[in-house]
């Protein structure tokens, strides 16, 4: 299928089937992105509503002014659907925000902001430390901690559930932001990934250092983390955003102060909070919150988001 | 970091081989030291800990620390979970179908979504690749409860599939996605006029805690949609993986092919899927381990409702630990778990390789 540039067709025949395989495989792609698309643009849209529009048909998705407009009418009953769309159009409200930043989403935004950032520079120094020493420095038992690493990588993440909890809880740090962050301060893939990176860059520089005198601390400051900007990015954005999403561990670490919930866990315990009776444009609102840093960070760093992916995909 | 600082206090000029030697083991030690720590601590230490918690009845309050806060059972809590009857017996049989259903139903369907998208995104004439790569990928980078209160909301009873769907087909009748327990196979089955009444006597025969019947029925209408929630967030990340495998692939292979006179379809059998082959493992395996640990969409979604059709064990493990108070069962389940996970990964290389020989 991939031959289509390639010089003169054999037949006629072949050249339809071509033509047509084309077109269906455009059809087919451009259906599944349609998929995967409109789901955010109708949540970004309806976050922006009062609650009436939020479930209306069909969706209004472009806002219009008169922006900031009140839920409530005049007479004080709540704006219905049909009051604030026209079609496709639609007057857009900010109180979705302004109610789900009365829930202490403020707070948990920051904790999310605190513990991606700490998880991500502890996991850049200890993955890089411990996966330039297995890849460089010869020490009895380097490859058998180079295997006691590589067999965690294959725990899966519900099984840890429970004994972190009970480990925690030994330590006293159940709830707790050091629990939390410690816990996931180095990880295994992190640790593999710089070290299949330190393997693959020529050791003559270090070697010339190390004639000069320089000791392995300075010429890793120095020398080794410098050249590994590519590896560094990938994983500092792996760190970030697995550590942003985190619900798992957050749900176990710290489930029990909401003032120390990350914006995942808040999300899903205030569900749970609203049982059936869900009001959804301040669900929406919250979820836009917590996805916007990401977004934004995805969309500068697209490049290393995508050869990350592909550079694990590779070595698997 | 105190003992790194050591390896850089050697003093160079009386620099011998064996201070050299051993000045570069303390830099190793120091060097792997803190990441060592922490998987000992947070990772090995609490693992060894959690099999021998796995051997007692420890509730998961009572203080460690306190007189005797649990008894030894010994593998009484396995015994529970696998052979004597009641409904913890039942409860774990009922979360490892549903679990298989889950992964049987998720884990191929997204390889083969995330292929036939590669292939299509990798074709040369292809404009506007990295806005595909883009839209495909996005979900991926999405916390997992911000896609299922998103997906919650477009499946409610008045949501959005249930409108858009009804707007095409008239006679449409609303589907009540998020709280439906009937299976899907049962629903299958009742087309064809067979229940459970007059199915015959083997549907009503005792499995492992379950009649026959119940183990048959397929993911039910709210697993289904959690299925549907899971292939549509990780389509994106196997595509990527996909297109990277096969941007390595050298044309000249498909030029030789071309030559040959292969046809479109005989290109993408014969040369394509067999030089993906360990992409396709790799992918699988991602998507075996992420499956069989679904978690996060029924912590938001069901709570393992309606009727326990979307327990998983998972979330067995859960609520076994921290609703139900039973942390040693608990334990005992997440070991099983772990059990079947690795029986599958080695199944299913057993298969990628046995395919490999054909």
């Amino acid at each position: 299928m991939a031959t289509t540039a390639l010089p003169a067709p054999k037949s006629g025949s072949a050249v339809t089937v071509r033509r047509i395989l084309a077109i269906i495989g455009v059809g087919f792609l451009v259906f599944f992105a349609f998929i995967e698309i409109v789901p955010f643009v109708l949540t970004v849209a309806n976050s922006f509503k009062c609650l009436p529009a939020v479930q209306a048909a069909p969706q209004a998705f472009i806002p219009l002014p008169p922006f900031g407009i009140s839920c409530q009418t005049e007479t004080g009953s709540v704006r219905s659907a049909t009051e604030m769309t026209d079609g496709i159009a639609f007057n857009p409200t900010t109180e979705g925000y302004q109610e789900v930043l009365r829930q202490n989403l403020g707070k948990w935004f920051v904790n999310t902001a605190v513990f991606a950032i700490w998880v991500t520079v502890l996991r850049l120094l200890f993955d890089s430390l411990a996966g330039y020493a297995l890849a460089r420095i010869k020490f009895p038992g380097n490859r058998l901690l180079f295997f006691i690493m590589l067999g965690t990588m294959m725990i899966p993440g519900v099984v840890l559930l429970i004994p972190r909890f009970i480990i925690l809880k030994q330590l006293g740090m159940l709830n707790t932001y050091q629990g939390f962050i410690l816990t996931l301060a180095a990880d295994a893939f992190g640790v593999f990934l710089m070290k299949q990176f330190f393997e693959s860059i020529p050791g003559e520089i270090e070697e010339a250092a190390q004639v000069d005198g320089a000791s392995r601390l300075t010429m890793f400051f120095r020398i080794v983390l410098p050249m590994a900007t590519p590896a560094l990015t990938a994983l500092a954005i792996f760190s970030f955003q697995g550590t942003w999403n985190n619900f798992m561990d957050a749900l176990i670490i710290l489930g029990g102060n909401p003032d120390l919930f990350n914006l995942p866990l808040g999300l899903a315990l205030l569900r749970g909070a609203y049982g059936d009776t869900l009001r959804w444009h301040t669900f929406l609102a919250g979820s836009v919150i917590t996805t916007l840093p990401l977004a934004i960070i995805f969309f500068v760093f697209q490049r290393y988001f995508v050869e990350g992916v592909s550079y694990s995909g590779l070595k698997g | 970091m105190a003992e790194m600082t050591s390896a850089t206090s050697v003093q160079r000029p009386v620099t011998t081989m064996q201070s050299k030697k051993r000045s570069e083991m303390l830099a190793g030690y120091g060097f792997v030291a803190p990441a060592a720590l922490i998987f000992l601590v947070f990772l090995v230490i609490p693992i060894l800990f959690s099999a021998y918690i796995s051997l007692t009845n420890w509730n998961g309050i009572t203080p460690l620390t306190s007189e005797q806060p649990y008894e030894y059972v010994g593998f009484d809590n396995y015994a529970q979970l696998l052979f004597r009857e009641g409904t913890r017996q039942t409860d774990f049989f009922k979360s490892l179908k549903n679990t298989v259903y889950y992964v049987l139903g998720v884990v191929p369907t997204q390889t083969i979504l995330a292929l036939l998208l590669a292939v299509v995104v990798n074709q040369r004439w292809l404009k506007a690749k990295g806005f595909f790569r883009t839209a495909f990928y996005f979900p991926s980078i999405t916390s997992s409860v911000v896609i299922s209160l998103i997906f919650m909301w477009m499946f409610t009873r008045g949501g959005l599939v249930n409108r858009a769907v009804g707007a095409l087909f008239p006679d449409y009748a609303f589907i009540n996605w998020l709280d439906d327990p009937t299976g899907v196979v049962h629903s299958i089955l009742g087309l064809f006029g067979v229940n459970l009444r007059n199915a015959g006597d083997w549907a009503t025969a005792q499995f492992a805690g379950m009649r026959v019947w119940e183990w048959i029925s397929g993911p039910s209408v709210t697993m289904l949609t959690i299925m549907i929630l899971n292939t549509w967030t990780t389509i994106g990340t196997m595509m990527v993986i996909y297109l990277a495998a096969l941007q390595n692939i050298p044309t000249h292979v498909y030029e030789a092919a071309y030559v040959d006179g292969a046809n479109a379809w005989q290109t993408f059998r014969k040369i394509t899927v067999p030089l993906l082959r360990p992409t396709t493992f790799f992918v699988v395996t991602l998507g075996l381990i992420g499956t069989f640990q679904v978690f996060d969409q029924i912590f938001v979604i069901s709570s393992g409702g309606p009727a326990k059709t979307t327990l998983t064990i998972a979330y067995l493990v859960y609520s076994n630990g921290f609703k139900n108070s039973a942390m040693g069962l608990a334990a005992a389940t997440a070991i099983l778990l772990f059990i079947i996970i690795f029986a599958f990964s080695i199944l299913q290389r057993r298969i990628v390789s046995e395919r490999a020989d054909v």
